[in-house]
């Protein structure tokens, strides 16, 4: 550990020659020496009070504002909560904070499905804040977003937050006013099913990623629109040409590659806008030298609730030496997939299941997509247990398929993309009802008078660098960095729901929309305007709309829509997956359907939070 | 039992055939502005994207050593606004001997225009030891093929002349810190202007190839070959007037913003 987290600080401190390593050496060591004298004096508790004691507990007088990712023994109906600044030191990087309870991530809430809870949330900062309930059905005016549900947290008030869970899963809550989130203003969210859960364990751990940076979000941003690659210490260089032109096969062919880069004035190393130079990733609150563990017994089941709760960035998580069983995405059950990596896009979650058998220590490695740093955790029979960390991956490099470009390579078919628009002429009519239409999938078979709102490939202009001229379905599709890299990795069309959906009409609209950006202007947004210069997106109270994601980008970008489900079209037919967060691939096509159930205003935007708060924004009504 | 049959079959048909599209396209987009805008509660915007920001840079803070005395330069712009309208400042200036020349200082409106280019109009203003010359100005600045930044401005002075500037530079990325850029810019005038060493034609240029070292991306320290001179008519101004007409300096200096 010692060597592990003293490579880490020589590495950062090399990138911005401003930290004093002797101080985050200091905490280094201090966390160390505590970890293993706590794992000493508290192996005979009984297992709860030893995993609450854990890291998250305050010792030697050095209080770490981090979460044991233990959830609480019992589900609560009431909670009160309570926002204030608190001053946390983390990897060397000090940051006034937001935050909810004075630790980061706040507590984890626990609740039971269909019970109506209350949620108190008092603000003691001097700003408004709000707390949104991500990926959870409430009403309108209780979903926490400011201007949209209600009028935000005003300082010195008191919220109460009401609304009946008609849902059960792992979810998240985070603060929709200005920066806070990306600060610090956020937690996990369980809820326990109402039925028996079918993916109950032994143990049970919420596994929160996000970074920590002392950079106020302001001054990111303003970096950006100065120098889009501000954060990017990754490009190709001279120096690397060699590399490029040994994997190229020739130089020519390299230079090349190149020249077709500069040329859109792109840069094909352009995966995450803000990176390791800044951030220090972490779980549970734990910068990956503090080394969040959580303990099991081997041949015991551990669940693990994986929640990206990141501003930026992209996780590809692995467990070396243990296969995991995905049961959950979302907040819902799923068909269990085994893999050995999956990537969870900001905002997203994931539930697996692991069963070690070996009485070792593995670690949880939750590489930025980037490659330039990642969250690490471990699993171990004892405290003081540390397993080796796998090396990194090279970072992915973007290709032409990013560009929209279509594919070439046999692996990827066109043929799901054009299936959505190209049924929906068919006349059914009544004798549809006696068919035996089961294994087909239904979402395809649009009714006659379906009205497709296409408004057709976005402008060039100042918003929009990009337009995707053969964008393709890329649900199944590991991901940019993730391919071939001898793993069995999800994918999107894995997602099997354990249930048919909820709503089984065939869409009546298709709503299609691009995902458009400007990165050398750092402007972002859909069909090549900004939320500022754009209208609202009208449902009718319980309509029945497709909407079709074109990502003209090259980036990926995980879009939520509030208050109601987003029903991924990805082949499985009535079992498609339910999500309150999809990613789009960059060069990609991609559709949803969701039931316009809930009325009032909502939002609709792109996770990554830079992205959302420069245009990548909609609201929603549905009346 | 048979009508059903054969609407499957049909169906199966339509789902083979992939080509047929019968569905009301409506080409509009479902997000287009509105004439009357939202209402939002409290008059809260859920998106803050018309921020505006302020930025300035030194491209060029430099000392250009000669055997005869050292020359200090500086050349850069600091602009204030949001992605469509902007403020925009720029100078340089040159001093020599104690003696300030090449003082050039515009303030100028900027307009976005596409993905990479913006329009600028404004006054540029000749401010330094020589005599003081006003012009408007009207240009083209941004990022052209090939991540060249370019701009391009053209002069009309208060007593009916006319001139133009042209400069670019291209970063060229020796390691991810370590960065080459070879920058020109050329100098145009319709009549000449002996006060100010301005020649008709081609009149003058100053161009540089920089290595700089970006220690934190907004201080880069660096070494440079730099070269300034007089060209054609210009070049016999300076002559006439026993000035120096052009020279290779060896220089170092700071590439810094904010």
């Amino acid at each position: 550990m010692g060597i592990q987290g003293l490579t880490f600080c020589h590495f950062r401190g090399f990138i911005l020659m401003t930290f004093p390593s002797r101080f985050r050496d200091g905490l280094t060591r201090r966390r160390f020496v505590t970890g293993i004298g706590a794992g000493g004096l508290l192996a005979a508790l009984p297992r709860t009070s030893q995993a609450l004691s854990s890291k998250a507990a305050p010792s030697g007088g050095s209080p770490l504002r981090a979460s044991s990712g233990i959830i609480p023994p019992h589900p609560s109906e009431r909670w009160d909560l309570k926002v204030g600044h608190t001053r946390i030191s983390l990897d060397g990087k000090t940051m006034h904070a937001p935050t909810v309870g004075g630790t980061v991530p706040g507590p984890i809430l626990r609740f039971k499905q269909g019970d109506t809870v209350s949620i108190n949330v008092t603000n003691t900062l001097d700003e408004p804040t709000s707390i949104h309930w991500h990926g959870i059905r409430t009403p309108a005016n209780m979903d926490g977003v400011p201007g949209l549900s209600f009028g935000g947290i005003a300082p010195g008030e008191t919220f109460t937050y009401r609304f009946k869970l008609h849902q059960s899963g792992t979810y998240w809550y985070h603060s929709h006013s200005g920066m806070q989130e990306a600060m610090g203003l956020y937690g996990a969210m369980v809820i326990d099913p109402r039925r028996p859960d079918p993916n109950a364990c032994d143990r049970d751990y919420v596994i929160f990623l996000a970074e920590w940076t002392d950079v106020m979000p302001h001054d990111i941003v303003s970096n950006l629109k100065m120098q889009d690659d501000y954060y990017v210490f990754r490009q190709r260089t001279a120096a690397s040409f060699p590399k490029e032109a040994r994997e190229a096969g020739s130089a020519g062919a390299a230079l090349a590659d190149r020249l077709a880069w500069s040329k859109m004035r792109m840069a094909a190393t352009d995966i995450a806008d803000v990176s390791g130079a800044i951030y220090t990733y972490t779980l549970n609150g734990h910068a990956p030298d503090m080394n969040w563990s959580g303990l099991f017994k081997p041949g015991e089941k551990v669940r693990l609730r994986f929640i990206n709760g990141s501003t930026m960035t992209f996780f590809d998580i692995r467990i070396p030496g243990l296969e995991m069983l995905v049961v959950q995405a979302d907040g819902n059950d799923i068909e269990p997939v085994p893999v050995d990596e999956f990537r969870i896009g900001v905002a997203e979650t994931y539930d697996v299941i692991v069963q070690p058998t070996d009485e070792r220590a593995y670690a949880i490695f939750a590489q930025s997509e980037d490659r330039t740093g990642y969250a690490r955790g471990t699993l171990a029979p004892r405290e003081d247990m540390i397993a080796p960390l796998p090396p990194m991956d090279p970072r992915p490099v973007r290709t032409m398929v990013d560009m929209g470009m279509g594919n070439m390579k046999p692996g990827e078919s066109m043929k799901d993309m054009d299936m959505s628009g190209d049924i929906s002429g068919m006349k059914m009519d009544g004798d549809m009802a006696g068919m035996d239409m089961k294994g087909m999938d239904m979402s395809h078979m649009a009714m006659p008078k379906m009205e497709v709102d296409d408004p057709g490939p976005p402008p060039i202009n100042v918003e929009n660098q990009m337009r995707a001229m053969m964008p393709i379905d890329r649900t199944g599709s590991l991901g940019d960095g993730l391919e071939n890299n001898g793993r069995r990795v999800l994918n999107y069309k894995q997602l099997r729901a354990t249930r048919p959906g909820a709503d089984l009409r065939p869409p009546t609209r298709e709503i299609i929309l691009h995902l458009t950006g400007n990165m050398d202007r750092y402007i972002w947004g859909f069909n090549g305007r900004k939320f500022s210069e754009s209208g609202p997106i009208r449902l009718k109270l319980g309509e029945r709309v497709r909407f079709t994601l074109i990502n003209d980008t090259m980036m990926e970008h995980p879009i939520h829509l509030h208050g109601l489900w987003s029903e991924l079209e990805n082949g499985q037919g009535d079992y498609r997956p339910y999500k309150h967060t999809i990613i789009s691939q960059p060069g990609s096509k991609l559709s949803y359907l969701v039931t316009a159930d809930t009325p009032g205003m909502w939002a609709y935007h792109c996770h990554l939070m830079y992205h959302m708060d420069l245009g990548m924004f909609r609201t929603v009504i549905v009346a | 039992m048979k009508h059903a049959l054969s609407l499957a079959v049909l169906s199966a048909l339509a789902v083979s055939a992939g080509t047929a599209r019968a569905a009301q396209t409506v080409y509009r987009a479902a997000d287009a502005p509105e004439a009357t805008p939202v209402v939002y509660i409290g008059n809260i915007k859920p998106a803050m994207d018309q921020g505006t920001w302020l930025h300035g840079i030194f491209n060029q803070l430099e000392g250009r050593y000669a055997p005869g005395g050292t020359d200090f330069r500086w050349d850069g712009e600091a602009w204030f606004g949001g992605d469509y309208n902007k403020i925009w400042l720029k100078s340089e200036g040159t001093l020599e001997k104690g003696r300030l020349s090449d003082g050039d200082h515009e303030l100028l409106y900027t307009r976005s225009i596409s993905s990479y280019w913006n329009l600028q109009g404004g006054v540029r203003m000749d401010l330094d030891d020589g005599p003081t010359r006003t012009w408007g100005a009207f240009g083209i600045e941004g990022l052209a093929l090939y991540e060249f930044e370019f701009e391009a401005t053209a002069y009309v002075s208060d007593r009916g002349r006319f001139a133009a500037r042209v400069e670019g530079s291209y970063d060229f990325l020796l390691t991810n810190r370590l960065i080459l850029q070879p920058q020109a810019e050329f100098n145009f005038y319709t009549k000449s202007d002996t006060g100010r060493q301005a020649g008709a034609g081609l009149s003058d240029v100053d161009a540089g190839l920089r290595l700089r070292y970006e220690l934190w991306r907004k201080f880069a320290p660096y070494v440079a070959v730099t070269y300034s001179g007089y060209l054609t008519q210009a070049r016999r101004i300076a002559r006439d007037q026993h000035d120096d007409t052009g020279s290779v300096r060896f220089s170092l200096g700071v590439r810094s913003w904010f």
